[in-house]
């Protein structure tokens, strides 16, 4: 059983690194096909520490990997229709999330 | 937080939700039991629902329908499958027309709820299956607030482009 804080940290992470359109336009991107950062990083008017950074949220939330190739590194996406499946699962236990929020306040109130 | 743990199984398609309240049994039992309590807590704030039918009893019907920021009604139905006062309710759960009928009662996920004293509280484990990850899908994007709504509708979008 996982305890405590755990229960939804991944759910967090995702809805969390799709709340971005920079993220969102990086994930459309490389699920097309493989892109290494500099590649990505032409497309945005900001730096290119910055597109980095975005690609690190979207890393810890797993919706990406990295692939070293030679001095550059490959961003690939990582959205497979189990991946569809867990996604859908964490979007249905934020729902229960919210529910039990909402109930521990009514037994609070009453 | 009132969350203790969950697990996915993505292969049954099924989720189990444990949350431990500051309450007894039979308090907790009422927030199912009750429908004015139940829909203080069923539907988002954005999406509250209205129970208009409640037979809380085996093989009793349960109609309502959430109503959205501009007005529109999303119906659900319940058929209640098993009560046992004050611990376990089980109950099929699907989408309904505008007649609040079933659209399809084959499409329905399957719900039970069990509650029993932990330490001077309550844990409620809910334990929900689905048919299908279609039908998964529905249920996701119904029961949500608009910003996880529009994070769902990115990654239906960005699953196409990824065909």
């Amino acid at each position: 059983m996982v305890v405590g804080g755990l229960a939804g940290t991944e759910a967090d992470r995702v809805f969390h690194a799709l709340a971005d359109a920079t993220r969102r336009d990086i994930l459309t991107k490389v699920i097309r096909s493989g892109k290494s950062v500099s590649e990505l990083a032409q497309h945005y008017p900001m730096s290119f520490a910055a597109v980095q950074k975005h690609v690190a949220v979207l890393e810890r939330a797993a919706l990406i990997s990295k692939v070293r190739r030679g001095r550059e590194q490959i961003v690939h996406g990582e959205v497979t229709a189990l991946r569809r499946v867990a996604l859908l699962l964490d979007a249905y236990e934020e729902i229960w999330r919210h529910r039990a929020d909402r109930i521990a306040d009514i037994l609070d109130q009453e | 937080m009132p969350v203790v743990s969950s697990h996915k199984d993505v292969d049954t398609l099924t989720m189990t939700f444990v949350a431990e309240f500051e309450a007894s049994v039979e308090r907790v039992w009422q927030v199912w039991a009750d429908p004015r309590r139940l829909e203080r807590w069923w539907g988002p704030p954005t999406w509250p629902a209205t129970f208009e039918r409640f037979e809380f009893e085996p093989g009793g019907q349960v109609r309502y329908y959430m109503t959205g920021p501009d007005g529109e009604k999303a119906r659900g139905w319940w058929t209640i499958t098993a009560v046992e006062a004050p611990h376990r309710l089980e109950f099929d759960d699907g989408f309904a027309d505008e007649n609040a009928e079933p659209v399809d009662p084959k499409d329905a996920t399957h719900g039970v709820v069990t509650l029993e004293t932990a330490g001077g509280r309550t844990r409620m484990t809910t334990v929900s299956t689905f048919t299908s990850a279609e039908q998964l899908e529905r249920m996701a994007a119904m029961g949500m607030e608009e910003g996880m709504r529009e994070a769902q509708t990115q990654i239906d979008a960005l699953l196409v482009a990824g065909g």
